[in-house]
């Protein structure tokens, strides 16, 4: 078995326990308030950091670049009420326009 | 919200809301069809085979993790540490999952099932809506678009084999994943709570990209939203809908 085939088995199986832990363990039952607002509050904290995280990362290092212009567009589209579609094009254009001019 | 009112009403139109929802998972399945080229490539380029680089896509199903275990796996790292750094990076599906369980009910399969599109796209689509049905609406319908996209996308890349890299960054296609994360982020901003989480959450973030590896970032930004949640004195249901 080459070293992909035992890499593909180990994290397959990993993955699809903690992706399914939630679902199959918890169910629907409902969690303590505490809890409840932590888990209300995750998804702020997670999309925050992902967009930051894929806008200004590079691996293991910081790189500020065209990339941070179409998160700006993308902000101020979003500020003007513009649909997603929308915000999502613009914010490419734009990065690709200020990558062209760079 | 309590988790069991499932005749709970929403104030918009639900079939507004999903069309919405639709436009929503369409500009994201048409975000992430690039990088599925740009996986495939690279699982080549890395010496998957065709069948192991799919085998990524559909059983993982998990994009970065998936890039990072083929990179570790191309640059001749061990087999323990592909796998550590690409499991690392699906930790927060553990949190995923508290936040979907009470929309995705269902027999013991169709839970299993669901939980197999687990994925940063469909939560994203999903946690956008409060309403228990809509929510897991719009995780299914986005992530069956992604995991389709993403499967014919990552054998096109396999196949083609060539350097999308560069067409990916001139399009500025690479810029889109952050817009969409931002405009799924924006609803949520105009309740203090929730900007100070996603404030928090971006600064913890961008603090440990240059310390940490890929994937942690994102799990420590998580844990801020714990400190906010125990700072925070209103409680969440009286956000009004």
């Amino acid at each position: 078995m080459s070293d992909a085939t035992i890499v593909l088995i180990v994290m397959t199986v990993g993955t699809f326990a903690m992706k399914s832990a939630g679902p199959l363990v918890l169910g629907a039952r409902s969690l303590p308030r505490g809890v409840e607002r932590v888990v209300d509050l995750l998804p702020a904290a997670l999309l925050a950091a992902l967009a930051i995280v894929s806008t200004v990362g590079d691996g293991r290092s910081i790189e500020i670049d065209a990339r941070l212009v179409g998160l700006v567009v993308a902000g101020f589209a979003l500020w003007r009420r513009a649909p997603f579609v929308v915000v999502v094009v613009l914010a490419a254009a734009s990065t690709a326009v200020a990558r062209l001019i760079s | 919200m309590s988790a069991g009112s499932s005749d709970h009403e929403v104030a918009p139109d639900p079939a507004r809301v999903r069309r919405a929802i639709h436009r929503q998972a369409a500009s994201i399945v048409a975000a992430v069809a690039p990088f599925g080229i740009v996986f495939g490539a690279s699982a080549a380029r890395a010496g998957l085979t065709l069948l192991e680089a799919i085998g990524f896509s559909t059983l993982i199903f998990g994009g970065s993790s998936q890039f990072a275990a083929a990179e570790i796996l191309g640059d001749g790292g061990s087999v323990v540490s592909a796998a550590v750094a690409g499991l690392l990076l699906n930790v927060r599906s553990l949190a995923f999952g508290v936040i979907m369980a009470p929309a995705l009910t269902g027999a013991l399969w169709q839970r299993a099932a669901m939980s197999q599109l687990m994925i940063d796209e469909s939560i994203a689509v999903g946690t956008s809506q409060t309403d228990l049905k809509l929510r897991r609406y719009g995780y299914l319908v986005a992530g069956i678009g992604v995991f389709v996209v993403w499967n014919l996308t990552t054998i096109a890349g396999h196949l083609v084999f060539s350097g999308a890299g560069d067409l990916i960054t001139d399009l500025g296609l690479d810029a889109a994943g952050p817009a969409a994360f931002l405009a799924l982020l924006w609803p949520r901003l105009s309740h203090r709570p929730q900007l100070r989480t996603a404030v928090a959450g971006a600064s913890i973030a961008v603090i440990l990209i240059p310390m940490t590896p890929a994937g942690v970032p994102i799990l420590a930004a998580m844990l801020g939203a714990l400190v906010a949640g125990r700072v925070t004195e209103r409680p969440v249901e009286d956000v009004p809908s």
